[in-house]
């Protein structure tokens, strides 16, 4: 019985690891940031100036949030019409058929292009297209780091949905095809409605999956430190500036920076946060 | 009450005023007291949800691994109380084969038959290990089927193989008792005939307890029968007598098939 | 059962507008998914095109070239000599710790949660593991540099950097074990407990080799999943211009080094060469946890 309990003991400890981590990840960051909020006050969120020379130091996160928000949400619109249509493709319309393996297989590989080759790509592919287009003269900005954002989180926005999709029963489709119903109808009366907290969790999810990335946004979005003010105009996110500005970050700066990740850390765990319940509650 | 006309001198084991819950106040066996004879085979039937398993898992302490469930009374085995040894010795004295055969996975034929001896680390010359192998096998009358396929894995066999294979490597410890969960129900008639076969040879050396829910399995092959309904024991007495003039009214329904 | 509805095109009284509707629908439909496609083949195509020029033995077996070297082998319209091994030396050297931390506590918890299903403490430690997963890397980074640079290393290190990459593996290695291990049949661990194995050898010769297959393809997807990330690293490994493996000094890995060759005018073409390499590699991953994953059969 001795052994037993051991055991037990050594699993119940390792459990306890992952809790230390956490509670030591917030503790860490939180401790990070006091000296520029002690500085700054809670104005340091609303702030848009960010000035690092020394003896002048300013530092604000607002145009950082503001570009994390307007990108991300700009994604979100972006890849909602592309990830839905993929999720009833394979989840609906052709269902089971070898067609859908295949674009369900390329859309996972979606998912497994690192991040710093998407930046790569946007910024030697699609940014000369755009300003071929003349959107733009130079092609980095919000529009473009928001499409490149869009492509990355289509497989997370489309996975969820379309195994929601695929768990609403076969009687309540058949019931409403023995009415009459044409495939759009049931397609809007039945299996939507059916399905419908799921397929917001998971553009929930995808969203959260946007405000968190990096490399790919850095490499676009022209890292002018102003809350942008058009489509095209260049600006900087939380993660972004973070990775930049990191160098030699020093004293007040790198508690800026600490501060900036720790309103990250918050702002994904919100919103991770309520996809996920919305999740549990629903299935 | 229990009507018994039993008396057994040197039980193998002594069950005395067992009752198990699973939840509170909810009892799957009330006040079971029971004395189990040596050598023999002892069905234990009635309807589902009588309890039967449960008493059945509570007499190799299977319940250790699930602590919501509550038991109290006392099992002993060969007159020492089974709470005071530890489970490991307990579960070498008591095998169990369990419904659906159960092979391990990714073990051989020959590993799986050992698997007590290997999984417990004792260490054994090959000699001994081949010798006891061999013998589970013979006497589950499956060594000549397997005997030039020992380093295969179990899964290729046929249901009724497997489960015999399962009761080999329950008998590789020689245990005093073993206890079966309904093995035949997963089975077809002729693996089940087998099985039936096989169990009527092996009670000259162990003393077997089956649960079976199949009434006819157990007046075709058990010594002693216990009825049990709503987690009481009802009656326990020897078989053809309790078939042939059941004592009590509910024995006498569950038998004829008023219920079940 | 899932089957699917094959749906039958009837004309009905309205006339085909409700039928020309649904018609018009499922175009857009398969429109759209076409262009949600349509990025994976592109990208795929422009690494292949530009990348596969550069890539010989050399490219595994040299260190990146200085810039100098790079300079010269543009002006004069040749290949840049040199190859990316101080970038595949990092890579695993860090992958590797990462794992060995990563991978035991990962198990471990994953088998108290499939030891306690449903009691508030597990579910909460489940929850946890979940928010842990959103936490995006950049943040992890800054993490392992306030914890590890600033604190253990006293620099930039190996060993932030495998930090990081292990509390970005955590939470995908444990899930994937509790699921494993739930779809192990339970009569096997009782078989194991009747026949008085103690519960810790139930785990290791019973439970850990039935559900082998399955918790390897949660260790290789956690990798894939780490290979490719570059932000972390930036704040931890810092790079290095040589092979080593040290765990206290700063080291390279394959997407660090693809940044700074995109930051280094002379070196840029090295970038496609790569990012093919680094996504072959990602990709054949993948490919093997697949196969992995389909192989497994009954229990």
């Amino acid at each position: 019985m001795n052994n037993e309990k051991i055991t037990k003991g050594i699993l119940f400890i390792a459990s306890l690891i992952i809790i230390l981590i956490s509670a030591g990840m917030v503790l860490s960051l939180v401790r990070g940031a006091i000296p520029v909020f002690k500085e700054f006050g809670l104005g340091f969120i609303v702030s848009d100036e960010w000035n690092p020379s020394e003896g002048r130091e300013v530092y604000g996160a607002l145009p950082f949030i503001a570009g994390t928000l307007i990108t991300s949400v700009l994604a979100l619109i972006i890849s909602l019409p592309l990830a839905f249509s993929t999720s009833l493709f394979i989840g609906e319309y052709y269902r089971n058929k070898p067609i859908s393996k295949i674009i369900g297989t390329m859309v996972d590989l979606l998912a497994g292009i690192p991040s710093i080759v998407y930046g790569l790509w946007g910024f030697y592919v699609l940014r000369p297209f755009i300003v071929q287009l003349g959107l733009s003269p130079q092609g980095f900005g919000i529009f473009t780091s928001g499409l490149i954002l869009a492509i990355m989180i289509i497989p997370y926005a489309t996975s969820i949905t379309t195994e929601i999709i695929q768990m609403v029963p076969n009687d309540l489709k058949e019931a409403a095809y023995s009415l009459g119903a044409t495939r759009l109808e049931v397609l809007f009366n039945v299996i939507i409605p059916s399905a419908r907290s799921g397929i917001v969790a998971s553009y929930i999810l995808a969203f959260g999956r946007a405000l968190g990335e990096t490399m790919a946004v850095t490499m676009l979005i022209g890292n002018s430190n102003n809350i942008p003010g058009g489509l095209f105009d260049t600006g900087n996110t939380m993660a972004s500036v973070i990775a930049n500005q990191f160098g030699e970050a020093d004293g007040l700066k790198l508690s800026a920076l600490i501060a900036i990740g720790l309103l990250l850390f918050v702002l994904t765990g919100i919103i991770n946060g309520a996809g996920k319940l919305i999740i549990k509650k629903f299935a | 009450m229990t009507i018994s006309n039993l008396n057994i001198k040197e039980p193998v084991l002594s069950i005395h005023d067992l009752s198990i819950a699973y939840e509170e106040d909810k009892y799957a066996v009330k006040d079971v007291s029971a004395d189990i004879k040596k050598d023999s085979i002892t069905a234990i039937m009635g309807p589902s949800g009588c309890g039967k398993s449960t008493l059945l898992r509570a007499l190799n302490r299977m319940h250790d691994l699930y602590p919501n469930i509550i038991t109290k009374g006392k099992i002993e085995l060969n007159g020492v109380d089974i709470a005071e040894m530890s489970n490991i010795n307990l579960r070498r004295k008591v095998g169990m084969v369990f419904q659906h055969p159960n092979p391990f996975p990714t073990m051989s034929i020959y590993d799986n038959v050992i698997a007590g001896y290997k999984l417990n680390g004792i260490r054994q010359s090959k000699t001994e290990r081949d010798e006891i192998v061999e013998k589970s096998l013979v006497d589950v009358s499956l060594w000549n089927e397997v005997k030039d396929s020992l380093q295969k894995k179990g899964t290729f066999l046929s249901g009724g193989q497997q489960q015999r294979l399962c009761i080999a490597r329950a008998l590789a410890f020689q245990p005093d008792v073993i206890l079966l969960d309904e093995p035949t129900s997963a089975l077809d008639p002729i693996a089940t005939a087998k099985i039936e076969e096989l169990l009527l040879e092996l009670k000259n050396k162990y003393s077997i307890v089956l649960v079976t829910h199949n009434m006819a399995q157990a007046a075709r092959i058990s010594n002693q029968s216990m009825f049990m309904y709503l987690g009481e024991l009802v009656e326990y007495g020897k078989t053809k007598a309790m078939f042939t003039n059941p004592s009590d009214k509910r024995t006498e329904e569950y038998l004829t098939g008023k219920f079940g | 059962m899932n089957l699917s509805l094959t749906y039958k095109f009837k004309d009905n009284n309205d006339g085909g507008y409700r039928a020309s509707k649904n018609k018009v629908f499922q175009g857009l439909v398969i429109f759209f998914a076409l262009i949600t496609i349509s990025p994976i083949i592109l990208i795929i195509y422009t690494l292949v095109v530009k990348g596969i020029g550069q890539i010989n033995l050399s490219f595994f077996t040299e260190i990146a070239p200085n810039t100098f070297d790079a300079m010269t082998a543009v002006n004069n319209g040749k290949i840049i000599p040199g190859g990316i091994l101080n970038g595949i030396a990092g890579t695993v050297f860090m992958v590797l710790m990462a794992s060995i931390i990563a991978i035991p506590v990962g198990i471990l918890i994953g088998l108290f949660l499939y030891e306690n299903p449903g009691k508030f403490y597990a579910n909460i430690v489940r929850d946890i593991a979940d928010i842990l997963q959103g936490v995006p890397s950049i943040v992890l980074g800054l993490i392992s540099y306030i914890w590890i640079v600033k604190n253990v290393t006293m620099g930039y290190s190996a060993l932030a950097g495998s930090v990081a990459l292990a509390i970005m593996m955590l939470p995908l290695i444990l899930r994937s074990t509790e699921e494993t291990l739930k779809m192990i049949p339970k009569s096997l661990k009782e078989a194991g407990a009747a026949l008085g194995v103690p519960y810790y050898k139930i785990i290791l010769r019973v439970l850990i080799p039935t559900g082998f297959s399955g918790l390897l393809t949660g260790i290789l997807l956690a990798i894939s999943r780490v290979v490719g990330e570059t932000a972390p690293l930036m704040l931890t490994a810092l790079g290095s211009s040589v092979v080593n493996f040290h765990i206290d000094k700063p080291t390279n890995a394959v997407p660090l080094l693809i940044w700074e060759f995109y930051n280094n005018p002379n070196m840029v073409n090295l970038i496609w060469s790569s990012s093919l390499f680094l996504m072959a590699f990602i990709l054949t991953l993948n490919l093997i946890s697949k196969r992995i994953a389909s192989k497994r059969g009954a229990f």
